[in-house]
């Protein structure tokens, strides 16, 4: 079984030479930290900012240089700043290639919902919406089940999507699954962990 | 034209009235016109309508006039960091309308351009989409967003010159130029003006036709997620 820095690790290689990356908040941020070797990625930041550094050294906070999720960060060499709407316009127009995401539940369809629980506290899609339907492919990396041991991969989303069919790759603490026709495939087990382990905790179907 | 005022009272002046639809730039409490919310709160200006991407905090940014219930309804695409923003709206003082973040600024983008609507694949599937037209372009399933055209419009920007021309910094940009573009009137408050001639024009991140009133004053610019990484 990978723990979050492994899923964080395998969700790295997903990396090409030259992408433009969105990551979102949690896990997905850690795959900052696993970016291989001669693979250059630029991180985009959804509040306006392409090349994100990482988090600054202590006294060199800036308030005017925060990232999607309101920490401080810094800039690199190739940075560039723009206004929110032509950073939409970017991930909307698919210049992004990439969004690597959280998920509460994903659909052997492709389906996604990590925004909302209805009865919950109730605080909002920020970009999610966006960077799903727009960007070229969508990576979620999450445990395979829930805290009740219930499988997150479903036949059909319980809870609000936060879009339609998104979803192209699905990393969990068990193994690596794609969306395809008819239903998820696996495609990579997790060390130690079975095609038959994945199969049992897995209430979407599995397609060979 | 004069647009430089002494202080944000005097730059509201004439502009405000119960009831009225206020577009504000900012990000989480980055980039906010924290004089300009300060000073509509002492204006005591009621049943206000707030197109922004969040609601401040507590006591700073739109959570001061959330404090004082001056706001009605908020369009905004995550509201998570604001007590007093859910204890109103779970016991229905307050309205709420989410939108996804892009959406929301090209809501404001193209109302200054003067869309008043456009098709986005944004939301297709979702709750955000029920009882909005659904188009097909190429196969692909669209729905349509209005634009959002305000009243006013408040922002922040770095600095400015004396006919409005705006130099923003940073990541503070963010949702200041669109929501810049939507109001009638733009106030914008900026940490330094200077004299008419002293910026690059090839370097001016939004255009003084855009700016009606500006003001200068002093910004807590405060922090939400002080990060830091340690020394190697």
């Amino acid at each position: 079984m990978w723990d979050r820095d492994q899923m964080a690790a395998r969700a790295a290689k997903e990396l090409e030479d030259g992408m433009y990356v969105n990551l979102g908040i949690g896990i997905p941020t850690l795959v900052s930290n696993y970016i291989p070797e001669g693979i250059n990625v630029t991180l985009q930041s959804e509040n306006g900012m392409l090349g994100m550094g990482p988090f600054p050294l202590e006294g060199e906070e800036d308030s005017d240089l925060i990232n999607a999720g309101k920490q401080t960060i810094t800039e690199l060499p190739q940075t560039a700043y723009f206004d929110s709407a032509t950073s939409f316009g970017m991930i909307r127009g698919g210049k992004i290639a990439m969004a690597i995401l959280g998920a509460m539940e994903v659909a052997e369809n492709g389906d996604l919902a990590n925004w909302m629980i209805p009865g919950k506290l109730v605080k909002g899609m920020g970009g999610a919406m966006d960077l799903v339907s727009g960007v070229g492919r969508v990576i979620v990396v999450m445990d395979h089940t829930n805290k009740y041991g219930e499988s997150k991969l479903l036949k059909e989303c319980t809870l609000p999507l936060t879009g339609k069919s998104v979803v192209d790759r699905i990393i969990t603490n068990l193994g690596v699954l794609d969306v395809v026709s008819g239903g998820l495939k696996i495609i990579e087990c997790a060390d130690g962990i079975s095609e038959q382990e994945i199969r049992s905790s897995t209430e979407a179907k599995i397609v060979n | 034209m004069q647009k430089v005022y002494g202080t944000a009272g005097e730059a509201l002046k004439g502009l405000l009235f119960d009831g009225m639809f206020i577009a504000s730039g900012g990000f989480g409490l980055c980039g906010i016109p924290e004089i300009l919310l300060q000073a509509i709160k002492d204006a005591g200006t009621k049943n206000l309508t707030f197109a922004s991407n969040n609601a401040g905090v507590d006591d700073f940014g739109i959570g001061i006039l959330l404090e004082s219930r001056q706001v009605k309804k908020m369009i905004s695409s995550y509201v998570g960091e604001n007590a007093e923003f859910m204890r109103q709206y779970l016991s229905g003082e307050l309205e709420l309308e989410f939108n996804p973040q892009g959406t929301l600024a090209e809501r404001m983008r193209s109302a200054g351009c003067g869309i008043p609507g456009f098709y986005t694949k944004t939301g297709v599937g979702t709750i955000i989409a029920d009882g909005k037209e659904h188009k097909d372009f190429n196969g692909e399933t669209y729905i349509l967003e209005e634009s959002l055209f305000a009243d006013l419009s408040i922002i922040k920007a770095w600095k400015a010159d004396e006919t409005g021309n705006l130099i923003f910094r940073k990541t503070a940009r963010n949702f200041n130029p669109p929501a810049a573009m939507c109001g009638k009137v733009c106030v914008v408050e900026v940490e330094e003006i200077v004299p008419t001639g002293s910026l690059d024009p090839d370097l001016i991140h939004l255009p003084g036709i855009y700016v009606h009133r500006i003001i200068q004053g002093e910004h807590e610019k405060r922090i939400e997620q002080r990060t830091t990484r340690p020394a190697a």
